[in-house]
């Protein structure tokens, strides 16, 4: 089966296997180089295995950017207590869908990235959690891994080292509050998915009250290739603050959607316009979302010079997030856009803390008006302080990750705002 | 600088301009407290773990990003603390309207009103106008069973009861159902709280009108109640309650804080058995002669008419029952009187005793006893044994027929006859009701129930508790222990006491077990015996 997204400019490191259902094999994962870098891990030790993921300078994959070797070194050094590497695969944030392809693909890339992360931080289980909508991915990974512990790469003595890692894959209910850190510990204990107060951080009292880490699934499925070639090797592709190659997840507007693998820093608009084949029919671009769901909306302006790294995303007012690129043509309401956004975090949020339970089902409520054609001007002013209110004061970033687009939509859409308000007709619907 | 020592356990911050040093772990939240400063909270309870969900008690602390939940955010060396700055006042009104969107204004039929932390937040800190103009959704009431009815609309979902079910009552049948602005307080499947031992205490520590109790519902507004502070009488546990009464009638019973005997909380047992005390038909006038002679007479002449009959009779041999449920005052005045009038051969009281005692795992000095009195521990300290059956009857067969002074207070002898007493040459009631079995008596003396009158308990933990007075007592019935220490001072020679604590102060005098007590040293949350006089 070919894989349908495939542009000659991608750097393909992640998804080198995609498409090839060998690949989903030991042998097949072997043929491309896989279990060399579990091996070398194994060769040169932990703190060394540290070390070289701190030199190739990789950034957690999940949205926030945090140093994955700085995260990994902050587990304790001492083996009182369990240790376990949690690896986040409960991709659930909108327009994001890079890792259900490593998962469905590559499998036994994810599952050596786990071997590496776990050697590293001294944990003998590692617990895979799987979005529950992910029928597919949790087939195929279930298989891989009986197939990897058949051949002893998983389980006691891997790979003949002496070193025991077993692996649990644990299926979500579909909640996106379990794709937060703490909440996805939570959820693994059987409680309800509700992130916890930081402090105590995860890799002092996380999952089942032991030292924690929580990575990723395409952190991870990065580290055998870098433990492998070399941090360095990593940092050939990539910024001085960015370093590495990363899948972005192109959903919307353009012509030819879907996941593609680049060293990030790579320009957005020739992400739209060459790579995805640019806009659908030819209509002009109107705004885009660059990370996922949670962060920003960028104008079309703002698009013109963003290059598609930590840094470059941030200079032009938004976040990379995940590197999940929603793009949005000028037919696009961004008042439905942001109001249908606000019904899925009032959706999912967990309801602990009051200005998200309260705050983004009020918000989705206004929006609802406005876009009703009911709304007034003041309306405006509440939704933004309302989402000011959201910010910073909870326990996890969920309404955060809401106030965002609202604030950004108002400022940079306010004609839209106004349009229905004034009128009450629906803006762009061509 | 405070010394190395103390500085090894303590932290000194600054709170809104004032400087402040706490023990090392100390909470923001609480150090504020100890400055008088309260920062709202709702889901911080002093008794349960603190989820720092409901976000109202942030505050700024300099050098931090964002403002701080104080109820985690432990005190620190050099910390300045704003709980009053722009910003935490800002996000306190943020979190008020938030509450407010869906939370009804239904307070003018609301039971929490007056005494409800939304209402009191609101008033202080909150919007004048709110901005919401989307209906509020709508849940409806639940009963959780027991005693216990939810209103969802109103639950503030600070979690509060879940906590007190999972961590204290170690019962877990509460739990969050849903998630966001849907999520609701609810049972497992058709299991409630019924059957629960210390479920009452969830509708206490409700911070709003939620979780509202069957048996209050309706039945007063909070600013009619009298709140007196008391100990409850339905258990040998003594937990610190207070009485909440209104036109002089008992309307509920809530738990108060005493970190030695019962924390934040009491049994529902205990909580649940208040009706007796407002129950009518009570002993009003005292009144002397046996059966149709009885006359009422008044207090000043009953008690020199018992004076005159007590000194003839001296000599005789005294038989005295006490009660468990009677005071130390009243049990050391019936003690002396007894002694004063003769040579007390029987000091008994019979009280009930349940088949098990009902631990509250989370707080484990918490025990609902086997001893359903308050005070059983007093009396054996004061020289009265045990008699009769676990149901309280029973053991008087050598009185009934006893042919010297009998002398009884706070028994009102349910299961003996009419013939009780009869062969007497002086038998004194003193009790709330008539009972068939006074009707032999030559004095019957309406004394007041521990509700309406001053006194002390023992409770099993050999903790003795002070009580105050917190109802009216009917007609001209007084305390037991004015009663009989005006009497025994009469045979005694001594003054007549003046008060509760006079008595209380001759009780020590008396009886080593309490040496080194004084009402002022018991204070409200009471003060332990000495070991050694506890146990001998």
């Amino acid at each position: 089966m070919a894989y349908p997204y495939r542009h000659e400019k991608e750097t393909r490191i992640l998804s080198e296997g995609f498409g090839d259902p060998a690949a989903r094999t030991v042998a097949g994962w072997k043929a491309l180089g896989g279990y060399q870098g579990i091996a070398r891990a194994l060769e040169i030790g932990r703190e060394a295995t540290i070390d070289e993921v701190k030199a190739s300078g990789l950034r957690g994959r999940g949205g926030a950017g945090f140093p994955t070797g700085l995260k990994w070194s902050f587990m304790p050094k001492d083996a009182r207590r369990p240790h376990y590497l949690l690896c986040n695969a409960d991709e659930s944030e909108p327009g994001t869908f890079k890792d259900r392809e490593i998962i469905r693909w590559t499998p036994h890339q994810l599952i050596e990235g786990c071997l590496v992360g776990s050697y590293a931080i001294g944990a003998a289980h590692c617990y895979i959690y799987l979005r529950g909508e992910f029928f597919e991915s949790t087939l195929v990974l279930a298989r891989a891994l009986e197939e990897a512990y058949e051949e002893g790469l998983v389980g006691k003595d891997i790979m003949g080292s002496g070193v025991d890692i077993d692996m649990t894959l644990h299926v979500g209910a579909g909640a996106y509050i379990c794709g937060e850190e703490t909440g996805l510990m939570s959820s693994l204990e059987g409680r309800r998915g509700e992130p916890r107060v930081k402090p105590p951080f995860p890799a002092a009292v996380g999952a089942f009250g032991m030292p924690s880490t929580i990575n990723n699934v395409e952190t991870l499925a990065a580290t055998p290739h870098i433990l492998r070639h070399g941090g360095e090797w990593y940092r050939q592709w990539g910024t001085e603050k960015s370093p590495g190659t990363k899948l972005f997840c192109v959903s919307g507007h353009v012509n030819k959607p879907g996941n593609y693998e680049f060293p990030l820093g790579f320009p957005m608009m020739e992400l739209i316009e060459d790579v995805c084949g640019g806009i659908r029919d030819g209509r002009a671009l109107k705004a885009v979302i660059p990370g996922g769901s949670s962060v920003p909306i960028m104008s079309a302006e703002d698009c013109r010079e963003c290059s598609l790294c930590y840094e470059g995303v941030e200079a032009a007012g938004s976040m990379l997030g995940c590197a999940s690129v929603i793009v949005m043509d000028d037919t696009t309401d961004i008042v439905k856009q942001v109001r249908r956004m606000a019904y899925f975090y009032a959706h999912e949020s967990c309801g602990q803390c009051t200005p998200c339970r309260e705050g983004t089902t009020w918000a989705t409520r206004i929006l609802q008006r406005i876009e009703d054609g009911r709304g007034t001007e003041d309306d405006l002013d509440t939704l933004i302080e309302i989402s000011e209110q959201m910010t910073g004061t909870t326990i996890c970033v969920l309404s955060d990750s809401l106030a965002m687009p609202i604030i950004s939509s108002i400022e940079k859409f306010r004609d839209d705002y106004l349009a229905l308000i004034r009128r009450g007709e629906r803006v762009g619907a061509a | 600088m405070p010394d190395s020592g103390r500085k090894a356990n303590t932290v000194t911050l600054t709170i809104d301009g004032q400087e402040v040093t706490v023990p090392k772990g100390t909470s923001l939240l609480h150090a504020a407290e100890t400055l008088g400063t309260e920062v709202p909270h709702y889901c911080y309870h002093p008794g349960l773990t603190a989820p720092a969900q409901c976000r109202i008690c942030l505050v700024e602390v300099e050098g931090a990003p964002k403002l701080q939940p104080s109820c985690v955010t432990m005190a620190q060396d050099g910390q300045v603390v704003h709980t009053e700055s722009p910003a935490a006042k800002r996000m306190r009104q943020g979190v008020l309207e938030f509450y407010l969107v869906n939370h009804p204004l239904d307070c003018p039929i609301c039971d929490m009103s007056g005494e409800c932390k939304l209402q009191d937040y609101v008033f202080d800190e909150g919007r004048e106008k709110g901005r919401g103009r989307e209906p509020k959704r709508v849940f409806g009431r639940d009963d959780f069973g027991g005693d216990v009815l939810y209103y969802g609309d109103r639950c503030v979902m600070c979690t509060r009861c879940v906590r007190f079910m999972d961590e204290v009552a170690r019962d877990s049948r509460l739990t969050v159902v849903d998630r966001g602005s849907r999520a609701v307080i609810d049972t497992f499947f058709d299991r409630g709280l019924e059957g629960a031992s210390f479920a009452g205490n969830v509708v206490d520590i409700c911070p709003v009108g939620a979780l509202v109790s069957k048996d209050f519902l309706h039945k007063a507004r909070a600013w009619d109640l009298d709140h007196t502070q008391s100990v409850c009488p339905n258990c040998s546990q003594g937990c610190n309650i207070e009485l909440h009464t209104r036109d002089n009638l008992v309307q509920r019973l809530r738990p108060r804080e005493n970190q030695e005997v019962n924390g934040h909380w009491m049994c529902d047992y205990g909580r649940a058995n208040y009706e007796w005390m407002n129950r009518p038909g009570r002993l009003e006038e005292p009144a002397a002669g046996r059966g149709a002679k009885r006359r009422a007479v008044d207090w000043k002449r009953v008690l020199e008419h018992l004076f005159v009959q007590l000194r003839e009779g001296s000599g005789a041999e005294v038989k005295v029952v006490g009660s468990a449920s009677a005071s130390n005052e009243a049990l050391a005045g019936l003690a002396a009187v007894g002694g004063a009038a003769g040579d007390v051969s029987s000091r008994v009281f019979r009280s009930r005793r349940a088949a098990d005692e009902v631990p509250l795992p989370g707080f484990p000095s918490l025990v609902r006893r086997r001893d359903l009195a308050p005070n059983v521990d007093g009396a054996g300290l004061l020289g009265f044994e045990r008699t009769g059956d676990d149901g309280g009857g029973g053991g008087l067969e050598d009185l009934a027929g006893h042919d010297g002074v009998l002398v009884v207070l706070g028994d009102e002898l349910a299961d003996q006859g009419e013939d009780f007493g009869a062969g007497a040459s002086l038998y004194v009631y003193l009790g709330t009701f008539d009972s068939p079995a006074a009707r032999n008596a030559d004095f019957v003396l309406p004394v007041t129930t521990f509700a309406e009158e001053e006194g002390s308990f023992v409770n099993a933990q050999g903790r003795v508790q002070r009580y105050w007075q917190g109802m009216q007592a009917p007609g001209s019935a007084r305390p037991a222990w004015l009663v009989l220490g005006a009497l025994a001072a009469v045979l005694g020679g001594d003054g007549t006491p003046a008060s509760a604590e006079d008595v209380f102060a001759g009780l020590v005098a008396a009886h080593p077990a309490f040496a080194g007590l004084t009402y002022d040293a018991l204070g409200d949350q009471g003060a332990a015996l000495q070991k050694e006089a506890a146990h001998g």
